[in-house]
């Protein structure tokens, strides 16, 4: 690991001022990617800037039924407070499937949204890749990849964004609150993380040196009907192979709002909001069996089995 | 030699060093370290607290998994100057005194592992899943992560809660009646939990 001073921050306006005036500095909050990877020797900072002791560690219920959680909250105190198991349950359920108990402990949500977007190769430094290395390569392309993205990548880069939190993020539109010198700022999940095209270095649009201060979840009133499923290839504590937030409204067997992301499948949370619109207003039981015609018609719908969800026949 | 040279380097003013006061297991020590020193290389290498096993050293195992203010963590992620101003319990404060924690005594009583590399971590995991459950923690096992809605921490919910912790013996059923009966769960401790 590279040598690095150590400054531990106490206000957030500090903070990026310190950031701002050393070019090789990166904030540190729960540090369990961002260590891990010094070790590795893939991140080499100069200097550390400890937020940790920030005022950022709370999460308030706003008038407007908008939750605002803080940065420095831990995974840990996010999936156990209350109002986010009862507002949005997909959420906690996420939280609680990423990682283990000891690192939900450490972690932070501003750290959870910077953690890398990574594959095996990443952390290999013996093996060319042009997120470490721009220019040097994809060892995934053709290596091991039978976990990486399926949608949105390039010929550049195939990894997924590992979170699962930002899954159920995605699903309930967060907006992400950020400070730089120049003053404050947001911008919507759904811009935070770009594509992949010819840059994966480039893996978030947060503005240089800006510090990530919360995530506001605006009041959704289906997330309170939402959950989130993962799956991988053990029980407990692996990343995922493929995974879904979802959230349903059905008011009278018809579906009034619908939303659906998915995670592991791209290098950012996967919105599927195609799917949404083809959910929304469909009645949930009313759809009559396949006539012959209609089966002459869409002859690659030939199984007959209907959607759990919208009941389409297929 | 060594040790002149060593006094020389920390007698050094360096912005890569820094003066640490970490307080463990009820005592406050003060040391100098590298600020690339891990709590866990700290803890093992400067404080002599050498129950604090070092497995991987990159967060996967759970084997150096010690409780700060109370919460369990890997302490081969967390940097020793990060985690001045917290209060570090190791295994070597787990117990009152000469009394063993319930945790100890269950692993102890129920052979709760074989070469007991993984077993300091384990207990100091146990000790925490114990805590955090009866503070109403959910889990990934809780169908119902709503509040109010808790469950009984059955064999489901400790080998998920624990999955943090690694045992290559593979001692896991023993680990799970131990932790079912030093959290006063007894039909899951008795139950016969398949690998």
């Amino acid at each position: 690991m590279k040598e690095f001073s150590y400054r531990r921050a106490t206000g957030v306006r500090e903070a990026v001022s310190l950031l701002a005036s050393d070019s090789g500095a990166r904030f540190l909050a729960g540090g369990t990617n961002l260590v891990d990877l010094m070790k590795a020797g893939v991140e080499t900072p100069d200097q550390l800037i400890d937020v940790r002791s920030l005022p950022l560690g709370r999460i308030e219920l706003r008038g407007d039924g908008a939750l605002v959680i803080g940065a420095t909250v831990t995974n840990s105190d996010l999936a156990a407070h209350p109002e986010v198991r009862l507002r949005y349950p997909a959420l906690a359920q996420a939280v609680l499937a990423g990682a283990s108990g000891q690192l939900r402990n450490m972690a932070t949500v501003g750290g959870n949204l910077l953690q890398r977007t990574r594959c095996g190769y990443f952390a290999d430094t013996a093996s060319p890749c042009n997120k470490r290395v721009p220019g040097s390569g994809c060892s995934a392309i053709t290596g091991e990849n039978h976990n990486h993205a399926i949608l949105g990548w390039s010929e550049h880069c195939v990894a997924t964004h590992p979170s699962d939190m930002v899954v159920p993020l995605a699903a309930f539109d967060a907006v992400i609150s950020y400070e730089t010198v120049d003053g404050t700022g947001e911008m919507p999940l759904a811009e935070f993380y770009p594509a992949v095209g010819d840059t994966p270095q480039q893996e978030t649009t947060l503005p240089a040196g800006a510090l990530i201060t919360s995530v506001t979840l605006p009041a959704a009133p289906v997330a309170a009907r939402s959950r989130y499923r993962k799956v991988r290839e053990r029980a407990s504590y692996a990343f995922a192979s493929g995974s879904i937030a979802a959230a349903l409204d059905v008011d009278n067997g018809v579906v009034r709002e619908a939303r659906i992301a998915f995670g592991a499948v791209a290098s950012r949370p996967w919105r599927a909001h195609a799917a949404e619109r083809a959910h929304r207003r469909r009645p949930k039981r009313s759809v009559p069996p396949p006539t012959r015609s209609w089966q002459r018609r869409n002859p690659w719908r030939t199984t007959g089995t209907r959607c759990h969800c919208c009941t389409t026949w297929w | 030699m060594l040790t002149k040279l060593t006094n020389l380097r920390e007698d050094t003013v360096s912005p890569t060093r820094s003066e640490i006061s970490l307080h463990v297991n009820g005592k406050t020590h003060t040391l100098s370290a590298d600020n690339r020193t891990t709590l866990l290389d700290a803890l093992r290498e400067q404080l002599g607290l050498t129950g604090t096993k070092k497995g991987c050293d990159h967060g996967q195992c759970g084997a150096c998994t010690v409780l700060v203010d109370g919460r369990r963590a890997v302490s081969c992620l967390q940097l020793a100057v990060a985690a001045e101003g917290t209060a570090i319990t190791t295994i070597e404060g787990i117990a009152d005194g000469d009394h063993l924690h319930p945790v100890q005594e269950a692993f102890l009583e129920l052979d709760g592992y074989q070469c007991g590399y993984c077993t300091p971590g384990q207990i100091c995991s146990a000790v925490a899943v114990i805590q955090e459950h009866a503070e109403g923690w959910p889990s990934a096992a809780t169908d119902d992560v709503r509040p109010g809605a808790e469950t009984a921490l059955d064999a489901a919910e400790i080998r998920e809660r624990m999955s943090g912790n690694l045992c290559r013996c593979g001692a896991y059923t023993a680990i799970v009646r131990a932790v079912a009966q030093a959290a006063g769960n007894p039909v899951t401790a008795e139950t016969k939990v398949m690998a």
